[in-house]
């Protein structure tokens, strides 16, 4: 995962940030086109796929009857796991998930969790022994730089899209009907990666200025506006003011990315001949 | 880690403002910081505030192990933070988890920019932090723990790094959270903090906060580093230093 600091490029990169006008034209806090997928994954009970610019990630949920955990009896169970494929950048290698893997995985668990994304007291069958287990596998499939943003999309879109079918208890026995319902969606909680290269701060960065980026630090919001998760990652340092501008900048980019992801969600819906 | 965050109500302050421990909520814990307490190792530091209790060893800047992880111009930082089966209530499987491989980055990552790492291109520094008991806060201590060891191994740094976790518990704002605390609190912020250059180098949030809250969290956090830190400046002139009952100013 190291590169080697080829100092010119950091230069453009960085002449291109002072101006205020990236190399594609974009500003500082501006997202590439944003565009979703919804259940792209039939065999899925719920996907969604999501591209940033060049970054292309896919979600699928999958939902299975276990048992809960003894300090939550009563509620369903939501495990995020994630796979950086080697198709997706010569920087991934095969095997078991590295710390990459696992931070953004466990980041993005933290952000549904207390985003209070989905009901899991909703995934309860029968307390203390049977509830639905939702299994969150995020696939990169095309590295093209903002990870964190695309995949928190991807998951509560995948999530949005799940369906698991009714069950029906007689004693201890559960059965399970053809028929399926959709989870119990709480709330929306939504990304925004605030990166740092020198004295700029911006978003999104293309996979080039990803590698002079000296930290990140991404923020999920919910629809209150209330902060729900943080994490700063890559060896760099923030000043108070830098994480102040940082959190402003999630808050009003979080509302946008928030209504963006329902539009094209209730636009799909349509197009399906749902309600 | 599975939920129950906001299943169970806990009264973790009692009337009189007291935490579960007696401590006011602008009280650290017990903070004792030894150095150079091991013998094989480059530097060496033990933490013990409250109950966690943490060793840290460090070695290097020495010749990698491996040469292809060398990095042409400067030194590359590995650390490795684990918890003993023994320091949890419910014995802990001694294979990583993945919190642990998560919790190594963030602390390599809240390490890494106090240390001068471009003057010695193609060595390995290997920072090992061993969790003996756990009572909340072990990222934090770890890495005022760490940032200490590092000095006492010679490498040359920007400044120390002091950790503190705050957050908020039965609605008040309190700093250093315990584990119950950290378990049963609505929000858990743990910051680590160059003081003297009054950077961030390590921000983490769970739970719930409103924008305000989280920037007066923020402002305690680097303020219980700077308290933090003398003990490590004392700890690192005297060989060991402890402190009780360090309250910040102010008040709620």
């Amino acid at each position: 995962m190291t590169t080697l600091s080829i100092p010119i490029n950091r230069d453009l990169v960085l002449a291109s940030l002072s101006k205020g006008v990236r190399t594609d034209n974009r500003g500082l806090f501006d997202y590439r086109p944003i565009k979703f997928e919804f259940n792209v994954i039939s065999k899925a009970n719920g996907s969604a796929s999501v591209r940033i610019g060049d970054t292309y990630v896919l979600v699928g949920v999958k939902a299975e009857i276990g048992k809960p955990f003894p300090d939550t009896p009563n509620e369903g169970v939501l495990i995020v796991n994630s796979e950086f494929v080697p198709l997706a950048s010569p920087q991934f290698e095969a095997g078991p998930p590295d710390e990459n893997s696992i931070e953004l995985a466990r980041v993005i668990d933290r952000g549904l969790r207390h985003g209070n994304a989905i009901d899991l007291k909703d995934l309860c069958i029968i307390p203390n022994e049977k509830v639905w287990i939702l299994w969150v596998d995020i696939y990169i499939l095309d590295h093209g730089g903002d990870l964190f943003d695309a995949t928190s999309l991807a998951s509560l879109a995948a999530l949005m899209t799940t369906q698991i079918p009714v069950t029906v208890v007689e004693g201890t026995q559960v059965s399970l009907h053809e028929e399926k319902r959709p989870l119990k969606i709480n709330d929306y909680p939504i990304s925004v990666t605030v990166n740092k290269i020198g004295q700029y701060l911006f978003l999104d960065p293309t996979l080039e200025e990803l590698n002079f980026v000296e930290t990140r630090i991404t923020i999920f919001t919910n629809s209150k506006k209330e902060i729900c998760a943080i994490q700063k990652g890559l060896p760099g340092a923030l000043s108070f003011d830098e994480i102040s501008k940082a959190v402003e900048i999630a808050k009003s980019k979080g509302e946008e990315l928030r209504l963006t992801l329902l539009d094209s969600f209730n636009n799909w819906k349509k197009s399906m001949g749902g309600i | 880690m599975f939920g129950g965050l906001y299943t169970t109500e806990r009264k973790l302050i009692n009337e009189n403002g007291l935490r579960l421990d007696g401590r006011r909520w602008n009280e650290l814990r017990p903070l004792k910081i030894e150095v150079g307490i091991l013998s094989n190792v480059d530097g060496s530091a033990r933490i013990i505030q409250g109950r966690t209790h943490i060793l840290v060893g460090v070695y290097g800047p020495r010749e990698s192990f491996a040469k292809h992880i060398n990095l042409p111009d400067r030194a590359m930082i590995r650390c490795r933070y684990r918890m003993a089966p023994f320091s949890v209530e419910e014995r802990k499987s001694p294979a990583p988890s993945r919190r642990e491989i998560e919790l190594s980055k963030v602390i390599r990552e809240a390490l890494e920019p106090a240390i001068i790492v471009d003057e010695f291109p193609r060595t390995t520094i290997d920072i090992f932090i061993e969790v003996l008991e756990a009572d909340g806060g072990t990222r934090c201590a770890s890495i005022t723990a760490a940032s200490v060891a590092l000095a006492d191994a010679g490498i040359p740094m920007r400044d120390l790094v002091a950790a503190c976790a705050v957050g908020k518990v039965n609605g008040q704002m309190v700093i250093d959270l315990s584990d119950l605390e950290d378990k049963y609190g609505e929000a858990d912020v743990p910051v680590a903090c160059m003081p003297n250059k009054n950077m961030i180098t390590l921000l983490q949030m769970d739970g719930v906060l409103s924008v305000d809250e989280f920037t007066n969290l923020i402002k305690l956090a680097m303020e219980s580093c700077k308290r933090i830190n003398e003990v490590q400046r004392n700890a690192l002139k005297n060989g060991v230093w402890e402190a009780k009952g360090i309250i910040l100013e102010g008040s709620l």
